[in-house]
Formats: structure tokens, sequence, C-alpha cells
């Protein structure tokens, strides 16, 4: 059986730690490159990098309460540079959800196979996009429309991203 | 015995071919070998042996290329932002009557959900909301927010933007507003109006925004639609490629120096984008 995808026990799953600053250094690194990059490579816009570190530490730390925090501090960071028309809490509600959910499956499978990182990042993706269509559509009244093939694409994008950007982040940890 | 030779030669008037036919042919052989060998030992010094100093000087030129490609690459680099840092001079100076601040794009928004981009100037260089953002090219869009060193614009193509445009040959007026994409729609043009592919988009002046005159696009697509038609247009400027723009530092309408309100404009759209339409004629 292929030892990413292996259902175990939370008590066999390893919880990594990571060097102090890490997560804060990661989590800034990501929010300026988000800002600063497409002004360079205007394709760099279908890159989200802070939900990347929402989903890459969420899998790491593999605890529901941090990866929840974690993904509610990046996201209203990510709300605050994104100009006044996206109201605060638009990233920040579907991040938390991401960081919640991220955190509870690293708690449960082994993530470190760099296929499971490609498929779960694309499936948090995709979530990650529909939870902002339905804050969209139900709390602010704004049309969006669920699905089109740009989705797709950019999921599939960052997915493949997060593989490369991942191996980098695992030279942050601590074991 | 070799003065008697050249006592036979001389008299017979005699090359001593024959001596030197053997001579050549014994010797040729050798001669040929010879050559050869020194040909491949030559050929292996220069091949292998001096490689090693070739293979030196190969790096180093490859290095010395490397450096000249990349120092190419930067004063390229200088040039294209010395020529766009012209145009705007150029176009500062050409319109002198109208206030504005050249300013960097130093970021985007950090995410897909609006469109916009960052300034390296604020409120301290006199910037304030809903004032007007341009370059040469085009209108960019306008200040949603000002901090002290910083600014943000939000960009014609986002779904929440517009400008009061009208087409430049009928004159007709309509509000154009972006989709999220990298087209514009122009609203409110009834069904009745005749546009055309490739008809240039500019700034009426109704917004109090943007000056009138000022390039909004060109016309990509029209379609009829009801009760308006789709008219979908390209931006002026290259808004995914913004590095230096100007900000109108007036929140008072403008109006452009060299400009000429011909007689046979035509509103058809309310003076404010987002407003309702209104009917025309």
């Amino acid at each position: 059986m292929n030892d990413a995808f292996d259902i175990r026990g939370e008590s066999h799953i390893e919880v990594h730690k990571f060097r102090a600053g890490a997560i804060i250094i990661a989590t800034l690194f990501a929010l300026v490159i988000q800002a600063s990059f497409p002004v360079q490579f205007a394709r760099a816009a279908l890159l989200d990098f802070p939900l990347l570190v929402t989903i890459y530490f969420g899998l790491s730390r593999r605890n529901p309460s941090t990866g929840l925090l974690l993904g509610m501090f990046i996201g209203l960071l990510q709300d605050s540079l994104s100009g006044p028309t996206v109201p605060l809490g638009l990233y920040g509600i579907a991040k938390t959800i991401i960081g919640y959910l991220a955190s509870s499956i690293g708690a449960r499978l082994d993530t470190e196979h760099p296929a499971a990182r490609f498929a779960l990042t694309a499936t948090f993706f995709v979530a990650h996009q529909g939870l902002i269509v339905l804050t969209r559509r139900i709390l602010l009244a704004q049309p969006e429309p669920w699905f089109n093939m740009h989705l797709f694409v950019a999921a599939l994008v960052n997915a493949l991203v997060a593989v490369f950007a991942f191996l980098l982040l695992d030279r942050l940890r601590k074991n | 015995m070799q003065v008697l030779m050249l006592a036979v030669q001389i008299k017979r008037d005699s090359e001593g071919r024959l001596i030197r036919v053997w001579t050549v042919g014994a010797v040729s052989p050798f001669e040929r070998a010879g050559s050869s060998s020194f040909g491949w030992i030559r050929a292996a010094w220069r091949h292998y042996f001096a490689l090693q100093n070739t293979t030196k000087e190969n790096e180093q030129v490859r290095r010395e290329n490397d450096a000249l490609k990349l120092q190419i690459s930067q004063l390229q680099g200088k040039a294209a932002e010395a020529d766009r840092l012209a145009a705007l001079l150029n176009f500062r100076q050409s319109h002198r009557d109208v206030p504005m601040i050249g300013a960097r794009v130093i970021g985007t928004g950090a995410g897909t959900a609006s469109l916009m981009i960052q300034l390296d100037r604020g409120e301290r260089d006199g910037i304030r909301k809903n004032m007007g953002v341009i370059t040469p090219d085009g209108v960019v869009g306008k200040v949603v927010e000002s901090y002290p060193n910083a600014s943000q614009v939000l960009l014609l193509t986002d779904k929440e933007s517009g400008v009061g445009a009208m087409l430049a040959d009928s004159r007709i007026q309509s509000p154009v507003g972006g989709q999220g994409e990298p087209l514009l729609v122009m609203k409110y043009v009834p069904n009745d109006d005749e546009v055309n592919p490739g008809e240039r988009v500019i700034t009426s002046g109704m917004d109090r925004i943007f000056p009138r005159d000022l390039p909004v696009g060109t016309v990509a697509e029209v379609k009829p639609g009801n009760p308006f038609k789709q008219i979908r247009v390209k931006p002026a400027a290259n808004l995914e490629r913004l590095e230096e723009v100007l900000v109108l530092l007036s929140l008072r309408p403008l109006e452009m120096k060299n400009e000429e309100r011909p007689a046979n404009a035509q509103p058809s759209a309310p003076s404010a984008p987002g407003s309702p339409p209104v009917a025309r004629r």
C-alpha cells in the first residue's frame, strides 16, 4: 500500500515542528510574493501563495486549532491587502475552513508524498474558491459562477507549484 | 665526385632526374609517415592537452558572455524604462493644465477577488480617494484607498470599476466597465446605434474623474443584445503590465487643454458609471 495514502491511527502520524519564526516568515513572504510577483509576471496572478502556505502548515502541524487560527490570520491579512472592494473576511472565512480541513486531514493521512500533496492542494484550491463564491453569493449577494475552465487550470497549476514549494518549506522543519 | 656530377649536369644540361626520382620515392613514404605522425601529435596536443586551457578559456568566455548578456538585458530594461518615463514626461508636459503626479506600481491585490494595483505614492504626495489614474496610452482606473506612503488603484477591468466614455467617431456616450476579464464592456448602447469593431472609445468627462478625450480602448466585438448592444472593448492601456502611471491630482471636474467638444455629442447613458441608463434622444 502506498504510504502516502495510508490511513493510520493519529498516534502514528508524525507532527512536524518548525524553526522559530518559520511560520510567520513563510506567511509574510507568501503575502509579499502574492502582491508583488504579478507586477513582473502577469500570469503569476493565477497562483495563491497564501493558500499554499495555509495548506502546507495545516497538513504538517496536524492540529485543527492551529490550522484554523493560521488560516484565519493569513486570510485576514490577504483581505486587508486586497483593497477596499474585498470585504475583510472573504478570504478569512475561506482560509479558516481550509486551514481546519487541512490540519484535520493531515492528522489522519500521511501527506508527505508529492502525489498526495498534488491531489490535496488541487482539491483544497477548488474548495477554497467554492467557499469564496458561496460567501459572495450568500453574504454579499454578488452573483459569481461556480465553475469555469480558469478555476480548473488554476487548481492544477497551484497544485503543481505546491509540490515544489512544499519541498522548500520542508527545509524549515526542525526534525 | 660531386664536382664531377656538377660538371656533367652543366655539360649535358641534365637535372639528374633519375636520382631525384629514386630519392624522392625512397624518402617520401617516411616523410608522409613523419608528417602524419607529427600531424597526429600536433592534433592530439591541440585537441587534448591544449584543451585544458581551451576549457578554461571557454569557461571564461562563457562567463564573459553571460555577464554581457545580463548587462545588455539590464541596459535594455533601463532603455525601456527611460522610454516609458519619457512618454510620461511628454504626456505631462502636453497637459500642463491638468495637475498630475507620476507613481510607480509596487504591487497588486493579494488575491484574485479584485483587480487592483498598489502605488508607491500616497496621501503625503497629495493622492486622495477617487482620483483618476492614467498612462499616456489610456485610462487605468481610480484610487480606491490612499495611505500615507502608498495608494491602491482599482483597475478598469475590475467588476466594480467604470468610467464615463463615448465612441470617438459617433460621439455616443455610455459608461464602460470591467467584468473581471481582460476586456471591458460598454453598457447601455441601444441596438439602433451603429457601432463597428475597431472604433476608438474615449473618456466623456461625465464621470467627473477623468478629463474628456483620453483613450479608453477600442471596440473589439459588437453583438446585438436585449435591450442594449453587447460591446466588448479592449483597454488602451496595458493593464496587465503596468510599471509607471500618472495620478490626476484633482477631485474637481477636469478639462483637457486641447479639447473641443463637438456639436454632435450624443449622450446615450448616465453621467456616472453604475447609474441607471437614461433614454437617449
